[in-house]
């Protein structure tokens, strides 16, 4: 067992960190544009596509922009390890 | 009886049940059975992964009572629904290809088993065991109980046929299949529930004469409607911010959920599951909810939440259709509870009957004893769902935030802290479930918050305070 810290483990630590990131930025998006844009009266809104301007920015806009940024994070961050060790091969195989 | 309405949703379930059945044949024997029927041999490609852990985490609530609340506060109540876009990517990210490596390396099969290779302790074992026997026991009765009263407000059959056609057709098929069953009917389940958004959504909008139509008459009978504050402006940006953590990050703390991380075949399936599962999740209850607050236009003054939807349905579908949407909550239930049952028995077999009773216990033996304790879970749930008791309806209440408080850190930090030990688990499990009972009984939404962030902070604390008082660290590397 002891040979040192699996090499594994820094990826997935840093993937971690990244997945965590980007929860934040989420909350971020969502709030700022729900409480930023829709705090004012109601009769002061503008309209987008029928909805008021915060909830499209928040709620549809935000849906989309961070279901690409996950997309970008999964396809350029974060890496493909093989979880058997003993067996790497079956890795590279798809099904 | 509607039988436009049933015919469709009678498809369903007969379809659901035949697949579920179909892939019971691939059970394997052997040494590996125990592997293969609670985790499907670890083979989930990306979208049976994401579909299963949506499906799984997405219920009755998502379909009936969320879009019944939002039929009464507005779009705030949809902004709220959306904090569970995050669940789509943050639990596998954060338990991440580490906790999918050491499951392997430790050859775990259920969430205790991670736990107890982990903290090397009887008592975070028990505690987990039990926490988990309890609660899910009842969530899983309350969800029954909502089958069986959805079957019944559908079709006009009664409410005990009902339930006996419902547990029956999810019965069958998870004692017989197993986890792949329950996660092979879960990406039915979740194609159901994505196509009977896109059905009741689209016929809501056009029933109601557009989106700009909608809002205009929303505008008219109350503001607040469209604003983020509710109808009755009760949803103030603190008590909704708080619902990022129950619906949000704190479902990694769910059992149900996070031994789905350590089910999937390689690193390309977890990738594409978190792609999937962000759009399906996000698409649902954005679609769902939204139809809700769309339905207030059109059908006015219902006073029962819980009805909006299927009125809703039977008003703006015609009736094949409405059927097909209202097989959506139907799904929805039936993949929650087919998953949580199957988690209650491995918690009974694998962690305490295997780990203390007969850690010796034969393959053959094992193998029907699993079959069993599943079949007698099943049906106890379903004698218990008749004529529900009390105490059962009372557990439920804590179900999901007592979970998630107990478990988070435990998992996570378990993961991440190597300082962390088995006295900080233990502190932690008790504090969270102690402390989250007693703000709900006491003092629930204190200080504007959902219960669920006080004990989800203090049992953070237990852990940490824990584990520095008193155990070592693990000795080996594998964690």
């Amino acid at each position: 067992m002891k040979k040192g810290n699996d090499w594994r483990y820094k990826i997935s630590n840093k993937e971690a960190i990244m997945g965590t990131v980007l929860a934040v930025l989420n909350f971020i998006w969502w709030y700022a544009f729900a409480y930023g844009l829709g705090g004012r009266p109601v009769k002061e809104y503008t309209y987008i596509l029928g909805f008021p301007a915060w909830f499209f920015y928040s709620c549809i806009v935000g849906f989309i922009v961070f279901t690409i940024l996950v997309y970008i994070m999964v396809k350029f961050f974060f890496k493909e390890v093989p979880f058997d060790a003993d067996d790497q091969e079956r890795e590279g195989g798809s099904q | 009886m509607n039988w436009d309405v049933i015919l469709p949703l009678a498809v369903f379930l007969i379809l659901v049940f035949l697949v579920g059945i179909y892939t019971s044949k691939h059970i394997k024997s052997g040494p590996s059975f125990l592997q293969d029927y609670f985790l499907a041999g670890r083979e989930l490609g990306g979208f049976v992964l994401a579909m299963t852990m949506v499906a799984t985490y997405g219920s009755a609530s998502s379909f009936i009572g969320g879009p019944g609340a939002a039929y009464q506060l507005g779009l705030g109540w949809v902004l709220l629904a959306m904090a569970q876009l995050v669940t789509g990517y943050f639990t596998l990210a954060v338990l991440g290809k580490k906790f999918a490596i050491v499951a392997r390396k430790i050859n775990a099969v259920t969430l205790i088993d991670f736990l107890k290779s982990r903290y090397e302790s009887k008592w975070v074992v028990i505690l987990s065991a039990v926490s988990i026997v309890i609660f899910l026991f009842s969530a899983m009765a309350a969800q029954w109980v909502g089958g069986g009263r959805l079957i019944e407000s559908f079709t006009g059959v009664s409410y005990t046929t009902a339930l006996f056609t419902f547990s029956a057709s999810v019965l069958v098929y998870v004692i017989a299949g197993g986890f792949r069953a329950v996660v092979i009917t879960d990406a039915i389940q979740g194609v159901v529930m994505v196509i009977g958004t896109v059905i009741i959504l689209a016929g809501t909008v056009m029933a109601g004469g557009g989106i700009e139509n909608i809002m205009g008459e929303l505008k008219a009978e109350n503001p607040n409607l469209i604003s983020p504050f509710g109808s009755d402006e009760s949803l103030t940006p603190l008590f909704v911010s708080s619902f990022w953590i129950l619906v949000g990050v704190g479902v990694v703390g769910l059992p149900q959920i996070s031994v789905r991380a350590m089910s999937y075949r390689n690193s390309k399936a977890m990738h594409r599951a978190m792609i999937i599962g962000t759009f399906v999740v996000g698409f649902i209850m954005l679609g769902m909810h939204l139809a809700g607050v769309f339905g207030r236009v059109i059908l006015p003054g219902i006073e029962v939440p819980d009805k909006v939807m299927p009125l809703l349905a039977l008003e703006v579908l015609p009736g094949w259709l409405a059927g097909i949407v209202l097989a959506a909550p139907l799904a929805a239930v039936m993949s929650t509870v087919d998953s949580v049952l199957l988690l209650v028995s491995s918690a009974i077999i694998k962690d305490v009957y295997i780990n203390y009773i007969k850690p010796d216990a034969s393959e053959r033996f094992v193998k029907r004893l699993s079959f069993g304790i599943t079949a007698v879970v099943g049906l106890s749930v379903f004698a218990m769902a008749i004529n529900p008791p009390d105490l059962l309806i009372w557990l439920n209440l804590f179900a999901f935030g007592g979970l998630e408080a107990a478990f988070i850190w435990p998992i996570v930090m378990g993961l991440y802290w190597k300082r962390g030990n088995a006295t900080g688990a233990i502190a932690s499990i008790l504090v969270g479930v102690g402390s989250y009972m007693w703000l709900h009984l006491n003092d629930p939404n204190l200080w504007g918050m959902h219960t669920v962030v006080i004990p989800v902070v203090l049992s953070f604390f237990a852990y940490i305070l824990g584990s520095f008082t008193k155990g070592d660290r693990p000795q080996t590397n594998t964690f």
